[in-house]
């Protein structure tokens, strides 16, 4: 397995990337516009990337993923997209009949510069129907940049700003599973909470087996909330990559007040939401989430000694990425080599790095970590050779490297190809983290028993 | 149940005029009294349609080129493209000597907005020769994607250039993704690059063994060519390449000493074929190893072909031995079939070779089609001449072979070749449209619209497609069999795969997971009965 990667690292400069941990922008857009009601997504450009985008969100989420393309041949690429994105909003509308259309650029649209403002103004758009766009070119940033450049043109596009602000707030939960927004929701609605969440998967990729096709399910954010967005009191963006450039957008635009926060995962980083909720709602936390919370801890320092010194390497999307890593910290494990693929600072705002906020947390563990952002998974075997670790904490690639080095491996994030139920159940809140505590447990205890020798191999641990 | 013209047109009667125009002709009804059929294919996706096609970079760099297990595949372009090509497709391998597979790397140039800008030839010259000096590969491949073409990179001479300086054969591939109209283009340019700097470049002029023959169009899937090789060792031939499954370059530059080229997809891989007919004189026939009764039958081709009684008779002695030992099988997996309907909707010549595999079943296909076919795929290569090229097909280049004055020599003489044709597909396909019955359906790429209106008329049992649309059709209640990547088993090819997809198949039917879609209280009133003292009532 991966019997090509030496241990001597030869430096690399040319900036290519073997074994990439982050992909491109437009599959980031694409996911978010799907958490937008009676939405479909579409991509201006050649229909390739449209069908890999719809190809690997379905083996994620195993469920419809509906997106058009505008279907480039060579003509388009060299005398603009206009016409076909023209005729595809006029087939999208009558054919499929959405409420919106939002529509997301390539790389290939990008280089020729196609002005999809104006496109859309000239548009056959019909009555009550809306079509809204972001710019993704899939030469800056990652999927992670696509998808919070289309939640903040969610912003752009529809909320409005409001002189008196409601009592409720606004949560942006990122790039997460549909599990994981639901989670948010129950711990919003457990807080006595109102709020309005975009965008939201939830209802829309992880749909009941009905027996019928729904192009547009119920779930999905509605037009008529992000409007109603810019009346909100505060919002909450869960993740800096993901969520601030939204939530600042909605600052500047309506005057909302922004916190960023960690993607809520592990204890402290839910601690930090739900205060933040407390404090803006001058809420009680009531006894339902004090007594999760006090579950947790009870597990966490009922298995301590499973957990505590062990060496674990952590990849995937930076938001996650720096919840696990606090997580791991949080249970005593030393955070050895931490890599996201996504590039250092999110695009456009200087709220610091994420190697700076990783060693931050990593160095709780008093030990120095191996950080990068905008690595690839070549270099993290790389490391992993060289320093080696007791367990890998990403998304479905790294079982080549877990099957390579012989390491217990847990799958988190995006994308997980060959499991299943994973997006349905959450990884943040409290009992998000009970579920990592037992996943993480799991793979540390199974190989415990592997490894054990008949005598050592123990009925209570 | 059969479908009029009727109802196809109040179907297509909901789109805009200009869409239902052009549908039309994709969609034919089956009818052996009309003189021919035509059915319109290899044209233009609509702008706004939900289709299932992809790219000419999916097709060379996805799909020909990819499971070429000793070359590094570089992709030069944003992360995208060769993120989403990576270990997607199943190509199964064993690394031929140790360290040089390199299937599960994905190296791609990662361009930037400054590569973008300035260019990203400098770029890609680098990460040439940083993965030459990292994985010591044999030969390396560079596939340009979308924007390459746009900015003007000149991969050609990047890769030259690389060449000269490390020694190693670079082959580039101008396979924007906005070329052609599918997958399809992509398939052309990667024959043609094949062709033109591997096949032949070995310095071997025969073959290691006898009978030898080339495999063409066989991607390993689940292990398919293992099980296909399995068979032809057995009966004695010497397979000299496959193309491409578990395929490397150092098979392939030898691929000209083969006697025979099997064709088994005949789309994406019917060019090399021909090509390699013109420039070593080696016919090749289109065999089908999907189904018991196809594979035994395109066993008997080869043998007629070589027309040895000894390969004769050994060819009958393994298929009589193989029969036996899974047509019991299948039997009981059949009883669970039988009377069955199905779709059968994949990119290639899958969407023709998986009919009979059902029909073995006793699953009747009502509905079949190809992603990215031409029409040769439907109607036959008798149609070829007659098919006109358009703006979109004349942007990929014909690569014009001649005869290898070293090389070429006629494998059979012209009047046994001449017999032979009469007798077996050699160097001809005679496209699905034959094989379908009277009233059933050809559609060429499917789209999401017609597959739900397709459905609700005809109500198959099974649908057999791809990931895209796997799960709208389950939502449907209908068991969807993804015939890209079977649903990670296989393999499916050969007599031991048949047995492998009836077990799959009949699976999808009995399991008892489907009985629960609906919940027992909208099947009951909710006023039945009462609650008294005793209990319920
Ligand atoms: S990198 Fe560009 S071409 Fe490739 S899939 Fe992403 S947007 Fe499409
Ligand atoms: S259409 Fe272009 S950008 Fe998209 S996947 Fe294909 S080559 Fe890449």
């Amino acid at each position: 397995m991966l019997d090509a990667t030496p241990k001597e690292f030869t430096e690399r400069t040319s900036g290519g990337m073997i074994n990439p941990a982050k992909t491109c922008q437009p599959i980031g857009a694409m996911y978010a516009a799907l958490g937008v009601h009676g939405c479909l997504p579409h991509s201006h450009g050649s229909q390739g990337c449209c069908s890999y985008h719809r190809m690997h969100l379905t083996r994620h989420f195993r469920d419809p993923i509906m997106a058009s393309t505008s279907s480039f041949t060579e003509g388009a690429s060299v005398f603009g997209g206009g016409a076909n994105l023209k005729t595809a909003i006029k087939n999208i509308f009558q054919i499929y009949n959405p409420d919106i259309i939002a529509v997301h650029t390539t790389c290939l649209t990008e280089t020729i510069g196609d002005d999809i403002p104006s496109i859309i103004k000239d548009a056959d758009i019909p009555e009550g129907k809306t079509v809204f766009h972001a710019n993704t070119p899939s030469y800056q940033g990652s999927h992670i940049t696509g998808f919070s450049n289309m939640t903040k043109a969610m912003v752009s596009y529809f909320a409005e700003a409001a002189a008196i602000k409601k009592e409720q707030a606004n949560l942006i939960p990122g790039f997460v599973n549909p599990g994981d927004m639901r989670e948010i929701k129950r711990i919003a609605h457990l807080m006595g909470v109102p709020f309005i969440m975009f965008p939201d998967t939830s209802g829309v990729v992880d749909t009941p087996m009905t027996g019928e096709f729904v192009m547009f399910p119920k779930g999905g954010t509605k037009l008529a909330e992000l409007a109603d967005s810019g009346a909100s009191k505060l919002t909450v963006a869960l993740g800096r990559f993901a969520s601030s450039d939204a939530a600042e957008a909605l600052a500047k635009k309506c005057r909302v007040p922004a916190v960023t926060l960690k993607t809520p995962i592990g204890i402290k980083a839910t601690d930090a939401f739900v205060m933040a909720l407390r404090r803006a709602f001058v809420k009680e936390v009531p006894w339902a989430l004090e007594e999760e919370r006090g579950q947790l801890v009870d597990i966490m320092t009922d298995t301590h000694f499973h957990f505590h010194g062990k060496k674990v390497a952590i990849f995937g999307d930076p938001d996650v990425v720096t919840g696990l890593t606090e997580f791991a910290v949080s249970l005593g494990m030393v955070p050895v080599h931490v890599l996201t693929g996504t590039p250092g600072g999110a695009i456009g705002s200087d709220v610091g790095s994420f190697e700076e906020d990783i060693a931050a947390i990593a160095g709780q563990s008093g030990h120095k970590a191996n950080i990068k952002a905008g690595g690839d998974l070549f270099a993290l075997h790389q490391l992993i050779k060289n320093e080696p670790v007791d367990l890998l904490i990403g998304n479905t690639y790294g079982k080549y490297i877990a099957r390579a080095e012989d390491i217990p491996f847990v799958r988190v994030g995006f994308p997980i190809l060959d499991r299943s139920v994973h997006s349905y159940l959450p990884v943040v809140g409290y009992r998000g983290a009970m579920r990592l505590v037992e996943m993480i447990a799991g793979a540390l205890l199974d190989r415990q028993d592997r490894d054990a020798a008949d005598e050592d191999f123990e009925l209570v641990m | 149940m059969a479908m009029t013209l009727e109802q196809i047109s109040e179907m297509l009667a909901k789109y805009p005029s200009k869409v239902e125009k052009n549908r039309k002709k994709h969609i034919i009804i089956k009818d052996s009294s009309a003189d021919r059929q035509e059915i319109e294919a290899n044209t233009r996706t609509i702008p706004g349609i939900i289709t299932n096609r992809g790219c000419a970079y999916a097709g060379c760099k996805g799909v020909v080129l990819g499971p070429l297990k000793d070359m590094v595949h570089i992709t030069h372009g944003p992360i995208g493209c060769g993120y989403y090509s990576w270990g997607t497709r199943r190509n199964k391998a064993r690394a031929d000597e140790p360290g040089q597979e390199f299937l599960n790397y994905c190296v791609s140039t990662d361009m930037q907005e400054s590569d973008i800008v300035f260019g990203g030839e400098k770029k890609l010259a680098k990460v040439i020769d940083e993965v030459a000096g990292i994985f010591k590969p044999k030969a390396i491949t560079v596939s340009a994607t979308c924007p390459v073409g746009l900015i003007g990179d000149d991969i050609n001479a990047v890769a030259r250039a690389a060449e000269e300086r490390l020694g190693i054969p670079i082959l580039a591939f101008s396979c924007e993704g906005y070329k052609g109209v599918s997958q399809s283009a992509g398939h052309h340019i990667a024959n043609n690059g094949l062709v033109e700097r591997v096949i032949g470049a070995g310095d071997r002029e025969e073959a290691a063994g006898k009978y030898p023959i080339n495999l063409l169009g066989e991607y390993n899937i689940g292990g398919d060519s293992w099980e296909i090789e399995r068979i032809l060792d057995e009966i004695g031939y010497t397979v000299v390449s496959v193309m491409t499954g578990n395929g490397s370059y150092e098979d392939l530059k030898n691929a000209h000493t083969a006697e025979l080229n099997l064709v088994q997809c005949h789309r994406s891989i019917n060019y090399i074929a021909g090509m390699l007919e013109t420039k070593y004189g080696t016919p090749w026939l289109k065999v089908n190893f999907i189904g018991v009764a196809a594979t035994a039958e395109s066993l008997r081709n080869m043998a007629r072909y070589f027309d040895d009684p000894a390969l004769t008779a050994r060819t009958e002695e393994i298929i009589a031995r193989e029969l036996a030992r899974v047509e019991p099988q299948i039997e009981q997996y059949r009883k669970l079939c039988e009377g069955k309907t199905a779709f059968c909707f994949v990119g290639g010549s899958r969407g023709h070779h998986y009919q009979g595999l059902f029909a073995e079943l006793g699953i009747d296909t009502v509905l079949a089609g190809y992603e990215f076919a031409h029409r040769d795929d439907y109607e036959g290569r008798q149609v070829i001449p007659e098919i006109k090229t358009d703006a979109d097909s004349k942007n990929i280049p014909d690569l014009h072979v001649t005869a290898d004055e070293r090389r070429f020599r006629l494998k059979v003489s012209p009047e046994k070749l001449a017999e032979l044709q009469r007798q077996i597909p050699l160097s001809f396909y005679a496209g699905m449209q034959v094989d379908m019955a009277d009233g059933t359906i050809m559609v060429d790429d499917l789209n999401h619209y017609e597959t739900e209106e397709f459905i609700k008329l005809l109500k198959p049992d099974i649908f057999a497609s791809g990931i895209k649309d796997k799960y709208v059709v389950q939502k449907m209640g209908i068991p969807a069999k993804q015939l890209h990547s079977y649903d990670y088993s296989g393999p499916y090819a050969g007599f031991g795969g048949a047995v492998n997809f009836a077990r799959d198949v009949s699976m999808g039917f009995v399991s008892p997971t489907w009985n629960f879609i609906v919940p027992p209280w909208k099947e009951e009133p909710l006023l039945t009965g009462s609650v008294t003292e005793e209990g319920v009532a």
